[in-house]
């Protein structure tokens, strides 16, 4: 047979698109690899009855009755979206309800924390404190950069400490060693900005407020104009030249005196603690050993309280901002701050390990609470909430609204494993519907309404209908095509998007909704649905 | 004898009865008595700022200097100002600026985009601690207005990414609404299925609604998640988006704006603020002109001159320039110095803008710049704050009014002091 001329070069195009389509694909593929083995025991014997037995005697002193435990499956979705920011795929779901092993969860939990998802997704969380969202200055800062290397740290199971440590006293060039983006990130206008650097590095990593002691003293706690001044100058001799951010040991760092407008020299210094901060070294170091010092409660209390609010969407101190924490030596303090310091002291104990954190909170009884607390009434759901005897309604942000959209339009898991395609479609979409939607920046971990453009963009958006509307790759078109029958059908559209199955009283309304056979008029239905899955409370709102 | 009025509105009946007929309907304005109806000073009062993204120079626009080392190949023109000049692209405006005032000394200390555009949409400086509102979403926020259903907040021809004017602090209700493309779609506005898909979509909606608040109802409520949809879908059968449609405008005022996307997003800002929307941005980009900044500025000039004019022109022919603030602002001006590339760099000091409308005065001339470009210093500096408090007073605002923020601290609307010139009675 004589193939015509016209045809050869699409032929030519099909094989070379094959050929880099197959290059392109992630060889290393290990989806497969079974669960690992349970280090769940000594998890729970060492840690998690410490935490839970403290959040036991919170509820009996408040006498709250905690909430039943919830259905493992909604411990999945909260889960994957605390630690990839989206909720679990079929393909996940469908190997979860498949594993009947002890200790499920801890193991699910163990093995997404092993999943490059997770250290990209917690770098950009983490990456949000450290240096903001901001673009910066291109030429001195390269944010992409920074969260790279915060993912690697995590990947590799860095200790948290030394993380700070190097963000807070590393040298060199922003392109080279990244971490350096920390402090380069606070160039503006030309000049690095101390004040900046001073209030980030307490906010970031003790989570306290500072930064109004910048002008005055401050208004209700004990900090002075003067503590801050000494911050800045542990920052002023920190210069910029082409080897990159250094120390310049001679410069002396002064300030303009408030009052006299003379220049005064100001030497660095800390706003307490003062026997932590080592009086040899360059004032960098000296700051990074004052901030991670072993004797530094804040430093626990503030990656604790704030890996906490990663885990469940809000602090651990549910009426404070997630870095504006009490002092932990004021008398006043309050039980459940006294619940974050064992928390944090179990996090040190335990070679500051992030992902050893992670676990102990997910594997805690709060974490895994139901959200509905049918005993509990209305005026008591408040208390309960804060003291988290019940898990709270708490709406999901933005990249957790797309990526769940995303996961939700395919059947196979989103990962690195996925396509080149896809993963690039899968940034530049999310990017977009993150624009759209207002990115809440470095405040992410406020409680936040919904808008109304929000509502608009996900009911009319060009995404949404990109996502439901039937395609031969989206999981409308094989849902629609794979089900026996309607009931089949309304059930894998829940579990897609809102990792459950319908209800009876679900299946009675909606099932009639499903054409009976397979084919066309069966796509229609099944994109309807999608769409009121998708626009659904339960879908924008972790419970 | 029948009052005046009684006669009118049975006439505008009739008339809506024979355009619904013709399927011209979108041609009556809107029925609403409130803010569309009203004209002249007694309109609840707006504001438009036109938004030169990029950092326009203030020596190509309203502060030049021909003739000199700084100058460039800019010449100036004669404008119905007396004794004021403007670069010679803007012709149209040059028309129209005795309705306008000139500020030709603003300063700031921001000369980073992404800083100096916070700094010039809030009135403050980037702070880590706090996202103070932009001026368009105080406004919004303090003169709400229950008789529009659309969004009070709107930001038109591009507002992305940090450019897009937010609600900060006073909640995200307050961000800009966003329409990339003014008179092209209306984006989001409208379903993307027929009537009976979209009845069974909403209806399968409430079903899954319904179980998500079985058991805690008021805690369901409290999301507020059905409450924004139920507005949303309000919203996107309301009349007054028609405001948002261009097509019912005379093909020669159209013209009149230019065929630009900026000239038909103030064109839309006309019809926004008839329909009483509350802040309105329009946005050009393209002002960073490191590089070859005088073909760049007229490039620019031959977008901007049409639209202002005629968007000034249209204000004052439907009434509404006395209660539309007019605002023609960027993050910042551009060095006096040329570089090498025949480009000017970023100057966040000595820069201008052009202000009007809203019951301030017009025809004034503030501040000047060295026509030398040796000091860095104008004569009769105006800070943005202060700037921004004649903004809000103008419209009535107690720009001094403490919010307590999401972290505690009492923050003014504005820290500045409004200057009294533009607020005394022309």
């Amino acid at each position: 047979m004589r193939i015509p001329t016209a045809v050869w070069p699409l032929l030519v195009i099909g094989l070379v698109t094959s050929i880099t389509s197959l290059a392109i694909q992630n060889p290393v593929r290990d989806r497969e690899r079974p669960p690992q083995p349970a280090l769940a025991a000594d998890l729970r014997k060492n840690s998690v009855h410490a935490l839970d037995g403290q959040l036991e005697r919170l509820w009996t002193a408040h006498q709250l009755v905690p909430a039943p435990a919830a259905n493992e499956l909604t411990v999945l979705r909260r889960l994957s979206l605390a630690l990839f920011g989206t909720a679990p795929s079929l393909e996940e779901i469908r190997r979860f309800e498949a594993d009947q092993g002890p200790d499920r969860l801890e193991r699910w939990t163990a093995a997404m924390l092993d999943d490059p998802r997770f250290a990209d997704y917690f770098a950009e969380r983490l990456a949000r404190a450290f240096v903001g969202v901001e673009a910066g200055q291109f030429i001195l800062y390269r944010r992409d950069r920074f969260t790279h290397w915060l993912s690697e740290q995590l990947r590799t199971g860095r200790r948290y400490d030394d993380i700070v440590r190097e963000l807070i006293a590393s040298d060199g060039v922003w392109t080279d060693r990244a971490q350096v983006n920390f402090i380069t990130a606070a160039y503006a206008n030309d000049e690095l900005d101390e004040n900046a650097l001073a209030g980030r590095t307490v906010r970031a990593f003790l989570g306290q407020r500072l930064d109004c002691a910048q002008c005055h003293d401050h208004p209700f706690s004990h900090w002075k104009q003067h503590d801050f001044e000494g911050l800045a100058a542990c920052f002023g001799q920190t210069r910029l030249s082409l080897v990159g951010i250094h120390d310049d040991p001679g410069r002396t760092y002064s300030i303009e005196d408030r009052m006299t407008l003379e220049p005064r020299a100001v030497s660095p210094g800390v706003p307490f603690g003062p026997e932590w901060f080592p009086t040899e070294g360059l004032p960098r170091q000296r700051l990074a050993a004052w901030v991670t010092h072993p004797e530094n409660r804040r430093f626990e209390r503030a990656i604790a309280n704030r890996v906490w609010a990663l885990m469940f969407g809000r602090p651990f101190l549910t009426d404070r901002a997630v870095d504006d924490l009490p002092d932990p030596d004021d008398a006043a303090d309050s039980v459940e701050a006294r619940i974050l310091d064992e928390l944090g002291r179990d996090f040190r104990a335990h070679d500051c390990d992030l992902r050893r954190l992670v676990q102990v909170i997910a594997a805690s009884r709060a974490f895994r609470l139901d959200s509905r607390h049918l005993e509990l009434p209305d005026d008591a759901v408040d208390d309960a909430e804060c003291r988290w005897a019940i898990f709270p309604l708490v709406r999901l942000r933005p990249e957790q609204v797309i990526g769940s959209m995303l996961q939700a339009s395919s059947i196979r898991t989103v990962d690195q494993n996925s396509h080149l395609v896809t993963r690039t479609l899968r940034f530049f979409r999310e990017r977009d519907f993150v624009e759209d939607f207002g990115d809440p920046g470095e405040n992410e971990l406020s409680d936040r309404t919904g808008t109304i453009p929000q509502a608009l963009l996900r009911m009319n958006g060009e995404l949404s209908k990109e996502l439901t509307d039937a395609n031969p790759l989206n999981s409308t078109s094989r849902i629609a095509g794979a089900a026996a029958t309607p009931a089949e059908c309304v059930d894998v559209c829940f579990l897609v998007c809102l990792s459950r199955r319908a209800t009876p009283a679900e299946h009675a309304e909606l099932d009639a909704l499903i054409p009976k056979r397979p084919g066309q008029p069966r796509h229609v239905a099944v994109a309807d649905l999608m769409w009121a899955l998708f626009n659904a409370p339960e879908f924008s709102w972790n419970h | 004898m029948e009052p005046l009025t009684r006669p009118a509105a049975v006439d505008r009946r009739s008339l809506l009865r024979a355009a619904a007929a013709l399927g011209v309907s979108f041609l009556v304005p809107g029925l609403s008595a409130r803010a569309a109806a009203k004209r002249g000073p007694e309109r609840p009062k707006s504001l438009i700022t036109l938004w030169m993204q990029g950092g326009p120079s203030q020596l190509e626009t309203w502060d030049p200097h021909p003739g000199t080392t700084i100058g460039g190949p800019t010449k100036a023109i004669r404008t119905t100002l007396r004794d004021v000049e403007i670069a010679d692209g803007f012709p149209a405006v040059a028309e129209q600026l005795h309705h306008l005032s000139v500020i030709r000394s603003l300063v700031s200390k921001e000369g980073d985009h992404e800083r100096g555009t916070y700094h010039l949409l809030t009135g403050y400086r980037p702070d880590p601690t706090v996202v103070h509102p932009s001026l368009g979403a105080i406004l919004a926020h303090a003169l709400p207005d229950a008789g529009v259903e659309i969004p009070m907040h709107v930001s038109l021809a591009g507002g992305a990414g940090f450019a897009l004017p937010r609600g900060g602090y006073l909640g995200d209700d307050f961000d800009a609404f966003r329409i990339a493309d003014p008179g092209q779609n209306l984006r989001n506005l409208r379903a993307r299925v027929g009537e009976p898909r979209q009845a069974r979509r909403q209806a399968a909606l409430e079903a899954v609604s319904r179980e998500f608040r079985t058991g805690r109802e008021a805690r369901a409520a409290a999301t507020l998640h059905e409450a924004t949809l139920d507005k949303a879908l309000a919203m996107m059968s309301s009349e007054q988006l028609r405001a948002f449609d261009l097509d019912g405008e005379p093909a020669d005022l159209r013209e009149r704006y230019g065929a630009s996307r900026f000239g038909r997003g103030c064109l839309m800002a006309r019809r926004l603020v008839e329909q009483g929307v509350r802040a309105v941005q329009v946005v050009l980009d393209g002002f960073d002109t490191h590089a070859e900044n005088f073909t760049g500025h007229r490039t620019q000039a031959a977008i901007l001159d049409p639209a202002l004019a005629a968007l000034v022109r249209d204000l004052v022919e439907h009434e509404l320039l006395d209660s539309t603030v007019l605002l023609c602002i960027g993050e910042f001006g551009r060095t006096p110095r040329i570089n090498p590339l025949d480009g000017r760099d970023h100057w966040p000091s000595g820069f201008s803008c052009l202000l009007g409308g809203g019951g301030l005065a017009s025809g004034l001339l503030i501040g000047a710049t060295d026509p030398t470009g040796a000091s860095k210093d104008p004569s009769d500096p105006v800070s943005v704050a202060d700037l921004y408090a004649t903004i809000l007073s103008a419209l009535q605002v107690d720009y001094q009014q403490e919010i307590i923020t999401p972290i505690g601290r009492p923050i003014a609307l504005c820290e500045g002091r409004p200057i009294e010139r533009l607020l005394a009675a022309p």
